[in-house]
C-alpha cells in the first residue's frame, strides 16, 4: 500500500514571488570570469556567503550570450537563493543580470570593477554581503505543501541497474507527485537518442511532441551530424556506462526514460535554463546530458530539488541546489556509498517494489526540503558549469 | 523467493542483467521477469560481471537485440544461451 502524502509539507522558506525554497543561500555571483577572484574575495570575508566562480562571459554573442544571462539571472533568482551580490567588470551587463534577478523581488545589489579595482569593489560589496547574511539568516521557514516544490531529474553514471531500479524510482515518485501539483523536469538531450520514438508519445498534446521533436532533431543536425567523428560511440554511451554493462544508446535511452514513470506526460518542451511557463506539470528541458551542466541548467530554470538516479556513481553535486543520489548497484553502495542518499539494491533482490521505492525517494525529498544534507552537500560538490553554445567572438 | 542473479525486464526480452557480483560461469541462475514477475532458470556460460548482459536465447550475428521489449541494437557476433553480450558482440544500429 503506497504511502500517502497528498497533505504532507515540509519547512521552507517562502520567497518575495510566492516560490518555495530549501535552502537559504547568499550568492556571490560574477557575470564573467575576470570578476571570479573578486567574489571569491568577498565570499572569503563574509561567511555564510557562496561566490560561484566560473568560466565565461566575455565576449559571448547572440544565442549564446541569452543562455549565459539566462544561467546567471536563473541561478540567482531560483528560490534556494535569499539575496545575491552580482559583481561584473563592467557595469552594463552586471545591471542587465541585476535586473533580471530584482524581478523575483529578492534583495540584489551590483558593483562593477572598472574605475574602481578589485580592492574597492570587494570592500563595498562585503558590507553589503554582510548586511544580507544578517537579513537572511533571520528569515523563518513556514509550513509549505509537498506540491509547491519543483523537482528535476537527471541520471549519470547510469549502467543496466539504473533502468531496473533508480530511474524507476524517480517515475514512481513523478508519477505520485506530478497529481499534486509539482513541477517535474527531464532533459539529457542526446541521451534520449534511441528512445526518442517514444518520448515523443509521452508528450501530453501533439505540439508538445513536435516541439520536442524539433528539438531532439535540431541537436542531431546541429552538434552530431556537423562535429561528428564517426559516432557518438566514445561518449554515448560513456566508458563508464559500458564499463556498467550499457552497450548501446538505445539501451541506455530505454533506462533514461524509465525517469519520467509510467502515467506521467510531460506538458511542453523548453530551451536551455527556461522557466517553465505553462503552470504544474512535467517539462522537457533541452540540455545536454554531462551531469554537472545539465543539474545547473534545470536549477537556473527554477528547480530547488534534483533527483539523481546513478548506477556505476557519479559524485556531483551542485551549488544551490540539493542533488539527491539514488542508486541500486549493490557494488556501487559498497564501494562509495558516502554518496548515495537513497539505496535502491533492494529492487533487484526483489525484497522492495518500485513503489515502496517511490516512497522512499518522496521521504528522502521531504527529509532535504526540511533540511537535511544531501551527501553531496555534505562532501562539497558545488559544480556550476555554464553550457556555451558556441566560440566567443 | 530467493534473490536472483538475473533480471529480465520484459518477456520478448532475449538478454537478461546480471544484478549480483562475483557470478562465476556454470551458476544455475535464478532469472526474474520484473513485467510480470514470472521465473526461470538458466545457466551462466561466462564470468560474467554485474550489470553486464546474458543471452536467454541462441543469438546470431544480425539478430536484433531486444530489452525492454525494445529494439536496442544488433549482434555482431554470436553469443550461446547463457553467454556474454556486450560491445564485443552487440552494436547500435544508428552507426
Amino acid at each position: 500500500m503506497a504511502l500517502d502524502f497528498s497533505n504532507s509539507t515540509v519547512k521552507a522558506w517562502r520567497r518575495e514571488n510566492g516560490r518555495v525554497g530549501v535552502r537559504n543561500h547568499v550568492l556571490i555571483l560574477p557575470v564573467d570570469d575576470i570578476s571570479n577572484a573578486a567574489c571569491e574575495a568577498v565570499a572569503n570575508n563574509v561567511k555564510g556567503t557562496m561566490a560561484l566562480p566560473h568560466a565565461y562571459g566575455r565576449l559571448q554573442f547572440g544565442e549564446d550570450l541569452e543562455l549565459h544571462f539566462r544561467t546567471i539571472i536563473g541561478t540567482g533568482a531560483n528560490p534556494n537563493v535569499a539575496a545575491v551580490i552580482v559583481i561584473g567588470i563592467e557595469p552594463e551587463w552586471t545591471k542587465v543580470i541585476v535586473d533580471g534577478i530584482a524581478k523575483t523581488g529578492k534583495p540584489v545589489t551590483g558593483f562593477s570593477i572598472e574605475q574602481k579595482g578589485d580592492f574597492e569593489t570587494i570592500r563595498q560589496a562585503s558590507w553589503k554581503a554582510k548586511e544580507y547574511v544578517h537579513w537572511a539568516t533571520e528569515l523563518q521557514k513556514e509550513d509549505c505543501p509537498v506540491s509547491d516544490l519543483w523537482i528535476s531529474t537527471k541520471c549519470g553514471e547510469s549502467d543496466t541497474t539504473t533502468g531496473l531500479s533508480s530511474c524507476p524510482t524517480v517515475g514512481n515518485m513523478y508519477d505520485k507527485l506530478l497529481p499534486q501539483g509539482i513541477y517535474g523536469c527531464f532533459g539529457e538531450t542526446s541521451e534520449i537518442t534511441g528512445a526518442e520514438h517514444i518520448c515523443e508519445t509521452r508528450a501530453a498534446n501533439p505540439e508538445t511532441a513536435a516541439k520536442f521533436k524539433a528539438i531532439w532533431k535540431a541537436y542531431q543536425d546541429d552538434v552530431i551530424e556537423a562535429f561528428k567523428t564517426s559516432d557518438l560511440s566514445d561518449s554515448q554511451p560513456t566508458k563508464g556506462n559500458i564499463l556498467g554493462g550499457l552497450t548501446t544508446i538505445e539501451e541506455k535511452a530505454m533506462g533514461n526514460l524509465e525517469k519520467i514513470g509510467r502515467t506521467s506526460t510531460y506538458i511542453d518542451a523548453i530551451g536551455p535554463a527556461e522557466t517553465p511557463e505553462k503552470g504544474p506539470g512535467l517539462y522537457f528541458m533541452d540540455s545536454s546530458s554531462a551531469a554537472a551542466e545539465c543539474v545547473t541548467l534545470m536549477a537556473a530554470g527554477g528547480y530547488v530539488i534534483h533527483t539523481f538516479p546513478t548506477g556505476q556513481g557519479n559524485v556531483v553535486g551542485n551549488p544551490i541546489v540539493p542533488v539527491i543520489k539514488i542508486s541500486g548497484n549493490p557494488r556501487t553502495l559498497r564501494t562509495m556509498s558516502e554518496h548515495i542518499d537513497v539505496d535502491v539494491t533492494g529492487v533487484l533482490t526483489r525484497e522492495m517494489t518500485i513503489d515502496q521505492a517511490g516512497d522512499s525517494l518522496i521521504e528522502m525529498i521531504m527529509r532535504t526540503a526540511n533540511g537535511r544534507l544531501t551527501a553531496a552537500e555534505a562532501l562539497g560538490h558545488r559544480e556550476f558549469s555554464m553550457t556555451k553554445l558556441y566560440r566567443s567572438a | 523467493m530467493s534473490i536472483p542473479q538475473l533480471l529480465v525486464h520484459d518477456r520478448e526480452d532475449n538478454v537478461g542483467v546480471v544484478v549480483v557480483e562475483d557470478l562465476a560461469a556454470g551458476t544455475e541462475m535464478l532469472c526474474v521477469v520484473t513485467a510480470d514477475n514470472s521465473d526461470f532458470r538458466l545457466t551462466a556460460k561466462a564470468d560474467i560481471p554485474i550489470g553486464h548482459k546474458v543471452a536467454l536465447k541462441p543469438l546470431k550475428a544480425g539478430d536484433t537485440v531486444i530489452k525492454y521489449g525494445e529494439d536496442i541494437g544488433k549482434m555482431i557476433g554470436d553469443a550461446e544461451v547463457g553467454g556474454h553480450v556486450h560491445t564485443q558482440n552487440c552494436k547500435t544500429k544508428r552507426w
